[in-house]
Parts: C-alpha cells; structure tokens; sequence
C-alpha cells in the first residue's frame, strides 16, 4: 500500500466525457469512488482500475489513474497478474453483473479463495445493459426481456451467497442511492488486505428501471433495509422495531418487541464460520423484502501476494540469488576436451 | 546477390562393425551407433529405464537423441498395446540429429510391448524380452495366438530372453522387500543387461539410484539388487558375442549437459529475464505437454520467477497480461486447446501493445487429439487464431536445446518491440533429449528495456504532453509502468488514437490496423539474413521450421553424400519471415517442405510469395524419420 496523500475529487477525475446515460446509477458510484479516494488518501498515480465489457466495465475511463478496459469478465484475473507483479499499487476491479457473474464467473470465485489483494466493485442492475437488455446471471426467475419473452426461466444467483460460498475474506453490501454508506464500503473493501468485494445495487434506468425502488427509495429505506453494524444486534424499522435472529441456522426476521432485543442476532463480521453471514444473504433473494447491507464478512485470512514474494525471499535464502552459470550446470554435465 | 556457402559438414553413420581391436577397445567390436527402444507396460517404468540409459549414455561422451512415447492414461489397462509405454534412444561416436529411423535393440518386457513395437525393429535386429511375462494371459491381453518365443515367429530376429520377473524376485529375497514390490525393480534388471551389452559404465547408475530414491532404503537396495543381476546375468548367459560398444563421439570442446525441450525453454525464459533485467511472471494451467515448463519455473523463485498456477487457460495468460502491463515479461504456456482459449486475451494483447509470450508445446489436435503425441498443426492458429487483423510475430524452436535460445528471442521481440510473441515448441522437442554444450552466459544476446518516465510530447502552447501511443522509428509505443508520477493513463481493447482514449474516427481505425500489422512487419529488421546450408548450386530447396530440423539435416545429408544437389532452411522466424526469405526462395527450382502438419507452412508460402511449393506431410503423432524423408524427398523432387 501507499502512503496516503491529500488530493480533491477533482484529482481522480479524468479528462473523458462520461457517456453513461443519463440518470444512470454508476453516475453515483463514480462519484462515490473518487470521494472516497480522497478520504483513503490514495495516490492516482499508484492506482490502477482494471475492467472487463459492460457498462460499468468503462469505469476506467473516467478515473484519472492508471487503467485498463479489457475483455470480458477476465478482470479479475488480469487483475490478479497486476497485483502480484506490482504490490505497491492500489488495483481495484470493476464490472457488472454479467461480467463478474456470468462470463467472469470462474475468475471472481478463484479471486475470492486465493485472497489477492484486489477491491472488487461489483455493479449489480440485474441486467444486460449495454447489450441492451437481456436477463442477467441476478435477474429475478420470469423477468420480461428481449432474450425472455415468456418470462426467464433461470434461476438467478445471491452475489453475496456465492462469493461467502467462494470463501472471501471481505464482502460488502451498498446501492446507488446512499453516497455515505458506498463511501464507507469502499474505504473498508479497499482497507481490508486480501481479495475484497462489494455487491452494489445499481439502478438501471433505461433496461432494468425500479429494480430496487422497493428497497432504496427514500421512504422504503428504513424499513426496507437492515444495516449491519459490527457487535450491534441486528435491528431495523423504525426505532429498530425488527431485528433478526438464527434460528437452526436460517436467519429470520423478528419483532423486537416480541423477542427482546437481547435474543436478537448480534452482528460479527470477523466471525471466522462464514455460516451467520450466508444465512444473512439469504434473508432477501429478490429486493422485495427487507435485504442487509454493510460488511457481511471482513477477516484476516493469508494474502496470496504476501506468501508468494515470502516464498521468493525463502528461496533466495535458502538458495542465494539465482546465478544463471550455476542453473546451467545444474543437471549432470560432461566436458568434451 | 543470394549467398551460398558451401557447409558440407555432414556425418550421418550407418552400422558397420568396426573389426579391428587395439587396446583401447579390448575385445568388444565397436559401432558407430545403436538405437535402443526400451518399451513395456505404462507401470513398468520405461521412461525412467530410457532416462537413465541416456544419462549414463551422455556422460559417456556419446551424442544422442531421444523419442519419449507414453500413452494418454496414467494407468492404461496392463498388458495391452494400449498401454505400452517407450523410450527410444540414438547413442553415437558422431554428431547426429534425430532419434534414429529404426531401433536396432527392442527391450519388450511384455508380449503387448513386443507386439506394438516389433514392427519398427530393423532386419536381423536384437530383441531382449522379458519371458517370464510371457504366459497365456498376456499373450492373449496382446492379442498372440501362440507364443512368439516359442512358434518360430521371431526367427529373423537375434533373440535373448531372460526370465527378468524371477530373477529380480530371486535377487531381492534376501533383502526383506516383498516379492511383489521387488517385481517392480525389473526395469533395472533390463537396464543392468543392455548396460553391459553396450558396454555402459555402471557406476553413474548406482549414484543416481542412491539419489533418485534417497530415503527408501528398501527401494535403492531392490533396484540396485535388480541392476548387478542384470548386469551378471547378461555376462553369464554367454552373451559375449552380442556385446558392442559405441565410443565417445567427437563433439566440439566443451561442457555439456542431457536437457529436453522443456527444461531448455524454461532457463530461457529465466535467461532472457536476467538479460532483461525485469521478473519473469508465468501464468499457467496444466496441459501436456507443456506442463513441465510451469514445473521447472515453480523451482526457480531465488531468480524472482513468480508462477501462478491459474484457475484455467483464460486466467493463465490474463494474469501474465496483468503482470506485463506492471512492468514484468509475461508468460502462458499451453498446449492447442489452452492456445484456442487464449485466443481473446492474445488479441486484446494486440490491441494494448503489451509485451507477453504465449509458449505452446504443440501436440495431435484437433479438440483433445493425441494429447500426448507430437505434430505440429498449431501453425495456422498462431499465425490466425484472432478476430479482427491481429498480426503478431511468431518464433519456433528446433531442437531441444534449441528451445533455450528460442525462448531468449521471444523475449527480445516482446519486450523490444512491445507486442504479444508466439513461441512453438512440441511435444517431441519439449520431451526430447539430446546433448547440449552449454552456452557462456557472457555471450548470451543482450535485450533492451526502456520504460517512459517523462511526457514524450509537445502539445498545445507549449506545454508537455503525453501520448501512450505515440511511436518510435520502430512503431513500437512506449512501455509505462503504473505508478509513474504524471504519466497514468488509460488503455483498452477497444480502438484507440494516440491518446490511448476511445476513438471510433474511420481514419483513425484503419491508421491503427495498418500501423500495428506494420510494426509487426518492422521486427524484420532486427532478424538476421538467414543462410542456407549445402550446395552452392543446388536447385532443390528443403525448407523446414520446429522439431523437423533433426530428420531433414539427416535426409539432406545422406542426399548429399550420394551425390544430390540441395540445400536446406530452416526458420526461426514464422512472422515476420527473415528478410531475405523472398529473394532466397525464389532462386530455387524446387522448394520442398516437410511439416507435421497438412502442409500449414507451405499453404502460407505459396499465399506469400506466388511460387510453387512441394509439400510432404505426416501426421502420426511421430516425428518423421531421416529414411522417410529420403524417399519423400526424392519423390517430391521426381514429381
């Protein structure tokens, strides 16, 4: 990691037009990463953005750091190769649900278990967008799109869900619509060392519109959204009239009144058993029911990037600087006279 | 002016026993040259047997080459043909080139192995077999109707068997290892009689025994119980008159080590990393038969070698894009089907003009194919195997120590001129064996790195500006590495103008295509004029590229030797061509090609150059051999 540095917004913002349509949600997610950059006290110039194909994948473009827009969901694992090579640098990843989730599947779970040290954005609108309108990996089972006229009939994936099943070590909740809690998220996923991801919820006004109006809207959100504190009870609704509790291992949602507020879930994010935090994901599967957001999961488990320059270290111990003479005659040799 | 010199020097033995006996030989005839083919089942540990006869073979001073074939199952089912497992080896007093046309000695420690492989033996030809696994059940698992050993069939053959299972079982008892774990030692009861046949020394073989097994006890003392046996058994049973020896061959002076393809490309690559002066990163899934290349790098970490075994072949060559693009050489290797899968990642390499070497160990295809047989059918792909025009240069190698020196210059292209490099190798040259006298390092090619560190522009007023994608004389762009103050910028896959940002301008697209395929075209520049080999006023051209260079130096030479004009090529360079390949080929009457393939090569040198081109393909999943070659060439040129 760097030392920190003090810059303004204006510091991370590139000279590119933004071309995202208008009143789309990353519009607030961009300026949510480049405040937050300046909280964290990041460097540009030691900060690179990798992305794959998607609308959120030209997020790049618009941050003045180093960047690079490559193909489709293979992010994280260019990423990875970055990372390794340059452990000085801030990398993050970004991508939409169809990059991360769909093509790029494989590359975020193997991300998540290996534990390199990257912060991974992951922009969920439950569509395809910049192919203009497909159901997604997240798209809800009988969604209406052009690729699903009768309905979809796949089943769709819990972000959250699949990366605790990936074994990650930070995992995170936001949405578009609350700057303060995605700024807060994204200085923790970027704190956090090890492979970090935070699923945000984006709204996408054009294909996917109101995909998460029924959580996020102003006047849904206190009893809509249950925001995890770490060593709190688990509470929401006015005055924290719910909360939630594990009961034989499924998180369920309670009134306080009618439990107490001591028989109330007490939120542990370092919980080394991972299973709390799943039966949490599973509180909502579709934004129709109140859904948890903040740190799902933060623990400290060995950095893949750590390891492997201290196995370098070991070996030039053990072995010396590598000598090129030597390898060569490191095999059985004979001298012809 | 087209230069030809005149480069005679070809030797290239046939078997004739040399008589006389001074003292340096005492009774033993010598020949000019055995080849051995050790074959059995897939558990009898025939590669190790072929291994260790070779070693003891090189530090003997003989040149030598070496044809690994096992099949695809770790396990095939025991005692079929298709479980059958070999190891062919060409020992010789002189320079030689290939693993021999046909073996001369057949080790058959089954009836399968016997039956696979017979056919291959020479006229008259020496057979030591295994008899005690003779018996009715492997005899019909191979297919025999009657025993070959008994039914007069081996009649044209020098046979010597020996009950090899009883033998080593009897020289274990004593021990305390079990009957069945000692049975097992009975590849080094072979090996304990061919090494006294060909007059081997013996004594490499027990230090490498005690090395190889060090901390199984039981298992050195077996194999070397299986080895003296053998040794005393061949000695005793009366074999005096098989007995030959092959002396040192005269190599040009020097310090020489056994290596194989994939253990040459991997300290290339760490070589070209050292002349380099940046890490080396590898990203990797295991495929055969490159996979050995990733092993060898995982070993060498004390050189700042990083390996990354990735999640799949997508993820390998991401992560050594991801590693370039930070200031590392980034390398994949693979085999065809991780090559297919690469194929997006490579363009976008492309695109980016990031340095990256993608090494592919070729083997039979298409889809799974003869995973563990050799061709070399990846031509085209490399070449290809992008969407969109995504030239880029491509190298190939041509022997097994020729690997080493392959893989610096991949290197040197990708780094020099900041482009994703092709390197093809096969799975008979990454397997392959033969002597190597080791380079000076002093005298290893160096390889220029320069990274910007300040704005390379003038722009508006004045003011210092800075183009990622502004060029050089050679087209080539500028290497940034992340993290240099005031240079961050941006790249993608998508097209570019000079400022690295997105531009979808008509002019500026088709300046960008024809700007990157004349970069690529450039590195011609750097490539030296090649030069062939053989006569002067030859009219028949043999032009070759990767693992044939072996066989066509051997047809060219016994062509030669029987009075035949020729002159022969072999490429390094598949793209860009040398400069003056256009010139030089076109001065022949004739110009054959041989290639594992179905004529790749030749289908993309009539397209080049608008002449005629004789082709001659193989495709068994086995390198041709000098003899074939002869009467293809002699063929081609009749026609």
């Amino acid at each position: 990691m760097t030392e920190t540095i003090t810059t303004t917004r204006k510091d991370w913002v590139s000279n590119q037009e933004v071309r995202w349509c208008p009143g789309c949600g990353d519009y607030g997610i961009l300026m949510a990463v480049q405040m937050a950059m300046t909280e964290i006290g990041s460097d540009p110039d030691k900060t690179a953005f990798v992305s794959g194909i998607g609308c959120a994948a030209r997020f790049p473009y618009y941050m003045n750091t180093y960047g690079m827009h490559s193909i489709h969901g293979r992010s994280p694992a260019i990423a990875s190769g970055l990372a390794l090579a340059r452990p000085d640098l801030d990398v993050w990843v970004v991508g939409g649900d169809g990059d991360m989730l769909s093509i790029g599947g494989n590359h975020l779970i193997h991300a998540m278990r290996r534990n390199v040290n990257l912060t991974i954005l992951l922009f969920n609108n439950r569509i395809y967008g910049l192919t203009k309108g497909q159901y997604s990996p997240t798209s809800e089972e009988g969604k209406i799109t052009k690729s699903s006229p009768m309905g979809s009939i796949d089943h769709p994936f819990n972000p959250i869900s699949l990366v605790l099943g990936a074994e990650a070590s930070f995992v995170g909740r936001t949405h578009d619509m609350d700057r303060k809690h995605m700024i807060d998220m994204f200085k923790r996923a970027h704190d956090h060392k090890g492979s970090s991801v935070v699923e945000i919820f984006q709204n996408c006004n054009v294909f996917n519109n109101g995909a998460y109006g029924d959580i996020t809207s102003n006047d849904r959100r206190e009893e809509m959204i249950i925001d995890l504190h770490d060593g709190e009870p688990i509470r929401f609704g006015h005055d924290g009239s719910h909360g939630v509790i594990i009961d034989h291992g499924v998180a369920k949602i309670v009134e306080t009144a009618d439990v107490g507020v001591d028989a109330l879930t007490v939120h542990h994010h370092d919980n080394p058993d991972p299973s709390v935090a799943f039966a949490l994901s599973r509180l909502a599967s579709n934004p129709d029911a109140p859904t948890p957001m903040g740190v799902f999961r933060s623990v400290e488990r060995p950095v893949y990037g750590d390891v492997l320059e201290a196995q370098l270290e070991k070996a030039t111990a053990d072995k010396g600087p590598g000598d090129l003479n030597t390898l060569l005659h490191s095999l059985p040799t004979w001298e012809v006279g | 002016m087209v230069t030809r010199p005149n480069d005679a020097k070809y030797v290239d033995g046939k078997e004739i026993l040399v008589t006389d006996t001074d003292e340096r030989t005492s009774e033993i005839p010598e020949v000019e040259r055995i080849i051995v083919r050790f074959a059995g089942d897939s558990g009898d540990g025939m590669q190790l047997t072929g291994d260790r006869f070779t070693a003891a073979s090189a530090l003997f001073g003989n040149d030598l080459a070496t044809l690994p074939e096992y099949p695809a199952e770790i396990r095939a089912p025991a005692g079929t043909l298709a479980g059958v497992s070999a190891f062919q080896v060409h020992i010789a007093d002189h320079d030689i080139n290939t693993p021999g046309d046909s073996p001369s000695v057949l080790v058959a420690m089954n009836p399968a192995a016997l039956k696979a492989d017979l056919p291959k033996v020479v006229e008259h030809g020496t057979l030591i077999i295994n008899s005690d696994a003779f018996d009715e059940r492997n005899l019909k698992k191979a297919g025999y109707e009657s025993n070959p050993l008994e039914d007069g069939s081996l009649a044209g053959y020098q046979v010597i068997t020996a009950p090899m299972t009883e033998l080593t079982k009897e020289a274990c008892k004593d021990l305390g290892v079990k009957p069945r774990d000692a049975e097992r030692s009975k590849n080094f009861f072979a090996l304990g009689m061919v090494s006294w046949l060909y007059s081997r020394p013996t004594k490499g073989t027990y230090d490498w025994i005690e090395q190889k097994f060090k901390g199984k006890d039981l298992v050195i003392a077996a194999n070397m119980a299986a080895f003296k046996a053998g040794d005393v058994y061949a000695e005793n049973a009366d074999l005096w008159a098989s007995r030959r020896v092959v002396r040192p061959a005269k190599l040009d002076p020097g310090t020489y080590t056994n290596i194989n393809g994939n253990t040459a490309l991997s300290w290339g690559l760490i070589a070209a990393s050292k002349q380099a002066g940046i890490p080396l990163f590898l990203g990797s899934y295991p495929i055969t038969p490159a996979t050995d290349i990733l092993h060898e790098l995982a070993k060498h970490k004390n050189f700042g070698v990083r390996t990354f075994q990735a999640e799949d072949e997508i993820a390998g060559v991401g992560s050594a894009l991801g590693a370039s693009y930070g200031g590392h050489i980034g390398v994949t290797t693979t085999s065809g089907p991780g090559l297919a899968l690469k194929a997006e990642t490579i363009g976008l390499a492309v695109s980016l003009e990031l340095p990256l070497v993608i090494v592919d160990v070729q083997r039979g295809g298409p889809s799974t194919g003869l995973p563990t047989k050799t061709e070399a059918s990846d031509l085209m792909i490399a070449l290809h195997g992008r969407h969109g025009e995504a030239p880029l240069p491509v190298v190939a190698s041509s022997t097994p120590a020729d690997c080493f020196f392959a893989a610096i210059e991949a290197v040197r292209i990708a780094v020099e001129y900041h482009t994703p490099v092709i390197l093809l190798s096969d799975g008979y040259l990454g397997n392959g064996t033969e002597p190597w006298r080791l380079p000076s390092v002093d005298d290893l090619p160096p390889i220029k790195v320069e990274y910007l560190t300040e704005p390379n522009n003038v722009g508006v007023e004045g003011a210092p500006d800075f183009m990622p994608y502004l060029r050089d004389e050679t087209l080539t762009r500028p290497w940034i590495l992340p993290g240099t103050p005031g240079l961050a910028h941006r790249i993608g896959g998508i097209e570019k103008d000079d400022t690295g940002n997105i531009s979808y301008d008509p002019e500026n697209h088709e300046r960008m295509v024809r700007t990157r395929d004349a970069h690529i075209a450039k590195i011609a520049e750097s490539i030296p004029p090649i030069v062939p080999r053989g006569d002067v006023d030859a009219d028949v051209l043999v032009l070759g590229w990767g693992s044939t260079r072996g066989a066509i130096t051997a047809a060219v030479g016994r062509m030669r030797r029987k009075g035949r004009k020729m002159a022969q090529i072999h490429l390094r360079h598949l793209n860009p061509y040398p400069p003056n390949l256009a010139e030089l080929i076109k001065s022949y009457d004739k110009v054959i090609v041989p290639e594992m393939n179905l004529g790749q090569l030749a289908h993309e040198l009539r397209a080049e150059f608008l002449i005629d081109i004789k082709s001659i393909t193989k495709i068994m999943g086995q390198p041709f051999t000098p003899a074939e070659l002869v009467e293809r060439i002699e063929g081609a040129i009749d026609d």
